[in-house]
């Protein structure tokens, strides 16, 4: 299982990372992948939506489930990522390259609130 | 109680991802669940499914009882080895299970029946034994291998090379005795292969001389993508108690011929049929972008259905879903799925949606 040590956490699963434009990039954790299994279908956000943190704003669909992915903190959302709309399995492959969506936050300070890496691999490890 | 196969151990070894599954620890994939399910679909996998349970019915009346307890009737069973698949039903003609039947001879059957519902299977068998002379013996010291896939047989030979010339003349639905393990030209895939039943003790070398010759371990996961594309029900989601056979896709199934055979469930389906507008288990083909799964609400012109199975299909590369309807929908109609907030649109397919290999839908 792979934890980036640069990147933000939540403990459902996503990782958030901020860019040097102030955007936050979100994805789903290598722990989730793995734990979904083949990601065959993604359903993201289109930009302009506004999110509150915590709220439902995508789905991870593997083989297995149908997974739903939480907006980190709050914000608008810049960007979907097409190419992983185009190839699913991109996630699988590599879960932090794979994201699935930008936000603009309401306040980039909220990042300070997520889990850090160590924090996350305890989350992670209980399952 | 939690429930382990012969094979455990070697699941584990083999970096199985375990699940629970009605109470066994079962390897649900070993890496991919979609190689897994191409593997078989192009060369060769193989199931443990010991976590299935094998009855012995011995006696003079084997057949007679089978004959009232089942759906299917076994009287036209009548090569040794042959085998029919049925369901069992209540008096009021829910299904309690589907299985296997094998003839020996019409004293002596062995039923196959699922791992969720074998306890349960095995209370209402022996009630309904109690006035014929026929004994059940369930047989836990079996562990039972699907080795399922066009390569299946010929690499099952190469692991087990004098099996050849008792199983290479077996017909589809037929099995034979092979000192001691029972191979069976049966599966749960829509491929060719067999089905072996060995002793438990020696579970963990066949499976080994199996790896050797190529077959591939396949999870619960494959199996079920699998078994969905080859159209084939699963007991406890395209049907179960409160369903009948009729409305199950399962009529097939349903043997009525002989008038004079009073099999359980027998006048609850008859009267069934005779008040009409039979809903039927067709397939779906999702032609908008997501992914099917069971208990989606289906809206069809002639009312509401229900997804029974649902998921992604590899070979299709499309998703695909059982879907029990109402009266009047037909084949080539197009209707809607809700799936969350949106209503997406499929149409609804003949449900045999991959089998051999291939794609079953060309044209659609």
């Amino acid at each position: 299982m792979s934890v980036p040590a640069d990147l933000k956490y939540t403990a459902s699963h996503e990782w958030a990372k901020l860019e040097a434009d102030g955007s936050v990039t979100v994805g789903i954790t290598d722990h989730a992948q793995e734990a979904l299994g083949d990601i065959v279908f993604l359903e993201l956000p289109e930009a302009g939506r506004v999110v509150k943190a915590g709220e439902e704003c995508a789905v991870v669909e593997s083989v297995k489930a149908a997974s739903d992915i939480y907006a980190p903190l709050a914000g608008t959302v810049l960007a979907k990522n097409e190419a992983a709309l185009d190839a699913p399995e991109s996630v699988n492959q590599d879960a932090y390259a794979a994201w699935l969506f930008k936000l603009k936050p309401d306040n980039a300070g909220d990042l300070d609130g997520l889990l850090d890496a160590a924090a996350y691999e305890k989350v992670a490890a209980e399952g | 109680m939690i429930q382990k196969t012969p094979l455990y151990d070697t699941h584990v070894a083999a970096g199985a991802k375990i699940v629970d599954f009605a109470g066994w620890q079962m390897p649900i994939n070993y890496g991919s669940q979609i190689e897994e399910h191409h593997c078989v679909r192009r060369d060769a996998g193989m199931f443990d499914v010991s976590h299935m349970l094998a009855i012995d019915l011995v006696g003079a009346e084997s057949q007679a009882f089978l004959r009232r307890l089942l759906a299917n009737d076994v009287a036209k069973l009548t090569v040794p080895g042959k085998a029919l698949y049925s369901c069992m039903l209540q008096e009021d003609g829910g299904v309690i299970d589907d299985l296997i039947v094998y003839f020996f001879t019409p004293e002596n059957y062995r039923i196959v029946v699922n791992a969720g519902t074998a306890e349960k299977d095995l209370a209402w068998m022996r009630l309904q034994a109690a006035n014929f002379a026929v004994s059940l013996t369930p047989r836990r010291d079996l562990a039972m291998i699907a080795v399922q896939g066009p390569q299946a047989r010929e690499r099952f030979w190469t692991a087990f090379p004098v099996a050849r010339s008792y199983s290479v003349t077996l017909g589809i639905f037929q099995a034979i005795d092979w000192d001691g393990w029972l191979i069976a030209r049966t599966g749960y895939t829509g491929e060719d292969g067999f089905e072996i039943a060995v002793p438990a003790e020696e579970a963990a070398t066949v499976w080994q001389k199996l790896v050797e010759a190529g077959v591939k371990p396949a999870g619960l996961g494959a199996r079920d993508t699998l078994r969905l594309e080859a159209g084939m029900n699963l007991y406890g989601q395209d049907m179960d108690e409160s369903q009948n056979p009729l409305e199950s896709g399962l009529t097939w199934t349903v043997d009525f011929k002989d008038a004079g055979r009073n099999f359980l469930g027998k006048s609850a389906l008859a009267g069934r049929q005779a008040q009409g507008n039979l809903r039927t288990l067709l397939g779906l083909l999702l032609l908008d972008k997501g992914v099917l799964r069971s208990h989606q609400q289906v809206i069809t012109k002639h009312g509401n259905g229900e997804t029974t199975s649902g998921s992604f299909s590899p070979t299709l590369n499309a998703s695909i879903a059982l879907a029990r309807l109402p009266a009047g929908v037909a084949i080539g109609d197009e209707v809607q799925v809700a799936i969350r907030d949106k209503l997406l649109k499929a149409k609804v397919v003949k449900p045999v949606f991959a089998r051999n290999g291939q794609s079953q839908l060309q044209g659609v």
